[in-house]
């Protein structure tokens, strides 16, 4: 197959046309080695050049940081004056899975993925330590980290902190239209009650669904658990779904089915709630499940084939200050992992720092839960198992 | 791909039959392409949907093999997917036919002493093309969704149970599959439609046949290539579809098709292997599907 694609090649050099076909040649050649599976060895971080490129790419999900009317990112504006490097900031994150899909071609070569900053969720980030495909920070360039919430200085996943950092974090717990659901609900099996048959949707995010519905379960999510209470969760989520009481399972657009009504009662992400409250009038509520809700956090990544780490690390330092850090939590109303932002944010307004989205207190963090990190062969079976169900039969 | 219709309906000119230098130099991009975009991703297909995983690999690491398994552990899995994805298809290919024949006719045949009609009606029905078909699917969701005006209505006149619901049923896709394949549909069949010879149809009444019998003797026949080409064109990228059926378009949990599951264990379970056999297990099926089809109009010599 090779030779004949020389062959082709070589014969083609004839008419400019043919040319540019044997340019198509360079490309497939490409593409095929592409498709080369990762190899044992990790690749290895690519040079930097920071020092002589002053520009950075950022990619991040959607609502995700402070925006005026005119569609600036005013802490961004401000990080470009203090610093001279121009960032260029895209939303191009819409779901981890997704975006994985994308770039972990180019990750397992070591090539540049057209960012040198990304924000993913915990057990992405995990998923992309375990195969090396982050670099490591250079601490000295990181004097703000030190602002880092204790909580979050550990993670199994990399502990100290050595190739991530938060960036936000948040809850997954349960909303519900407060017309049509007037009483409200209290726990996740308050989504299973009849009148709410065919108007529940879940995130396909596996790890709040299956979490909220195992804390329920009475199952501490962060500890020891194995299979059995993994597939009780399942059980419980496979019979809801095939009976028709849960009806949508979606990504970041379980917003559109709050919106337009078909779905009244949901696990959702803390933040979007205020946001959709914000748009469409305030119709929704947010509530922490009476059995704990789950945590999780997105965090800062160098790829592997960034050539710009030395300014990604300017801008993460940059955004680890606590005033900037309360500016933008003080939009995205999400959790910021820095220490003193909460005090910053009482100068701006007060009722923000009260508020437990944003700034929660030892009770409410005492009831939200971090997915334990999987193994890849977990991963692997639980992801499957996951995936069946939502795909019905 | 609608206008590859229009050519397999006009009659080609018999080629040369000495295949000259000049000739060959200029199919040669035309093959490198086919070669490059279609032999080596199919190989590449063929490879992956045989590989196994990686021993104490990682999620989404696989190894190459022979692991004919593979085809029957996803057959066995997503049999109902797979039924599923074939019986939508059939039914939308059944009533965009129903709905863009009599649409076709009318273009083609009634409205030809109005050329101006002709054109106006054929730019709407093309005119959809202007706009994403995901943004039009979208919309159709956001006209099914429970709290509309449509579903309200249906509710009112008791053509729906009180807790019905329209999107994320087998309707909603059907539907959206039907919709979006229209074009395709009437396209073909008005091309052939346009070049009815109506003295036929004049011939066949001056013999005593009903209206009935000279469409079913006459016209159908005459209209022959457009159905089939119109059937290629809604059936084939129907099947595959992922779209309608998605959840976050019009499908639900329990309307699935193929290419969801396609697209799932490819992106999300980074099962390659399941990804590759069931992409060619739908390719094998509508070749052979597709084969028998025009074997039994009788229509190859326009393929």
């Amino acid at each position: 197959m090779i030779q004949q694609l020389i062959a082709q090649a070589r014969r083609s050099q004839l008419s400019r046309r043919t040319l540019m076909s044997g340019a198509g040649l360079g490309a497939a050649a490409l593409t095929l080695a592409g498709c080369a599976r990762a190899d044992a060895d990790a690749p290895a971080p690519a040079e930097d050049n920071s020092a002589n490129d002053k520009t950075l790419n950022w990619d991040n999900w959607a609502a995700y940081i402070d925006e005026d009317d005119d569609g600036n990112y005013p802490t961004l504006v401000g990080f470009e004056a203090e610093t001279g490097i121009k960032a260029t900031y895209s939303v191009a994150v819409d779901d981890n899975n997704s975006y994985y899909g994308k770039v972990k071609d180019q990750l397992a070569l070591g090539q540049d993925i057209g960012a040198d900053l990304v924000c993913l969720t915990d057990w992405m980030v995990g998923r992309l330590i375990r195969f090396g495909y982050v670099q490591e920070f250079d601490q000295a360039n990181l004097p703000n980290a030190k602002n880092l919430t204790p909580s979050l200085q550990n993670p199994d996943f990399d502990p100290g902190r050595t190739l991530s950092l938060p960036w936000q974090g948040g809850f997954a717990g349960i909303c519900w239209n407060k017309e049509k659901v007037p009483g409200g609900l209290e726990s996740v099996a308050d989504l299973w009650k009849s009148e709410l048959k065919g108007r529940v949707g879940v995130l396909s995010e596996m790890r709040d669904t299956i979490g909220l519905i195992m804390l329920d379960n009475g199952v501490d999510i962060s500890g020891d658990w194995s299979d059995d209470e993994f597939n009780a969760a399942m059980e419980i989520f496979e019979k809801q779904v095939n009976d028709g009481q849960i009806r949508n399972i979606k990504g970041n657009s379980y917003l559109e089915d709050l919106k337009n009504g078909d779905t009244l009662a949901a696990i959702c992400w803390s933040g979007d709630i205020t946001v959709i409250n914000a748009e469409a009038g305030d119709k929704w509520e947010f509530a922490i499940p009476s059995a704990g809700a789950t945590l999780w956090n997105d965090n800062f990544v160098v790829p592997i084939g960034s050539q710009r780490k030395a300014n990604a690390e300017a801008l993460i330092n940059y955004y680890y200050q606590p005033e900037v850090a309360a500016e933008v939590a003080a939009w995205v109303n999400y959790i910021t992992p820095v220490v003193g932002a909460k005090e910053a944010a009482m100068a701006i307004d007060p009722e923000l720092a009260e508020n437990q989205l944003i700034f929660p207190n030892d009770d409410t963090l005492s009831n939200a839960y971090v997915f334990r990190t999987l193994s890849g062969a977990e991963e692997s079976t639980y992801g499957s198992a996951f995936q069946a169900v939502v795909l019905g039969s | 791909m609608a206008f590859s219709a229009f050519a397999t309906a006009t009659a080609t000119e018999q080629a040369p039959r000495r295949a000259s230098k000049v000739a060959l130099l200029l199919l040669l991009p035309g093959i490198a392409y086919l070669m490059l975009f279609f032999l080596v991703p199919l190989f590449s297909l063929v490879i992956t949907s045989l590989q196994a995983p990686a021993e104490f690999g990682d999620i989404g690491e696989f190894d190459n093999a022979f692991r004919w398994e593979n085809y029957t552990t996803v057959i066995g899995q997503y049999s109902a997917q797979i039924l599923r994805s074939f019986l939508y298809a059939v039914l939308a290919t059944i009533f965009a036919l129903l709905f863009s024949y009599p649409l076709a006719y009318f273009i083609g045949v009634r409205a030809r002493p109005y050329p101006l009609l002709q054109k106006l009606i054929l730019v709407m029905v093309i005119a959809p093309f202007f706009i994403s078909f995901l943004l039009r699917t979208l919309a159709w969701k956001q006209i099914l969704s429970d709290e509309s005006p449509v579903v309200a209505g249906l509710k009112a006149l008791s053509l729906l149970a009180p807790d019905a619901f329209l999107t994320g049923t087998p309707f909603a896709v059907v539907f959206g599959l039907t919709y979006n394949f229209i074009p395709f549909m009437t396209l073909p069949l008005y091309a052939s439609l346009e070049r009815l010879d109506t003295r036929y149809l004049e011939a066949g009444s001056d013999l005593y046949s009903t209206p009935f019998t000279t469409f079913r003797t006459v016209t159908i026949p005459l209209s022959m290539p457009g159905i089939v080409s119109g059937v290629l064109l809604t059936f084939i990228p129907a099947a595959g579809d992922y779209v309608n059926a998605s959840r976050e378009f019009l499908g639900g949990t329990g309307t699935t098709m193929i290419g969801n599951v396609i697209e799932s264990n490819f992106l999300i379970s980074l099962n390659y292997p399941a990804a590759a056999s069931l992409s060619i297990i739908l390719m094998a099926v509508i070749l052979v599907l597709v084969t028998a089809y025009v074997k039994r109009s009788g229509t190859e010599d326009l393929l």
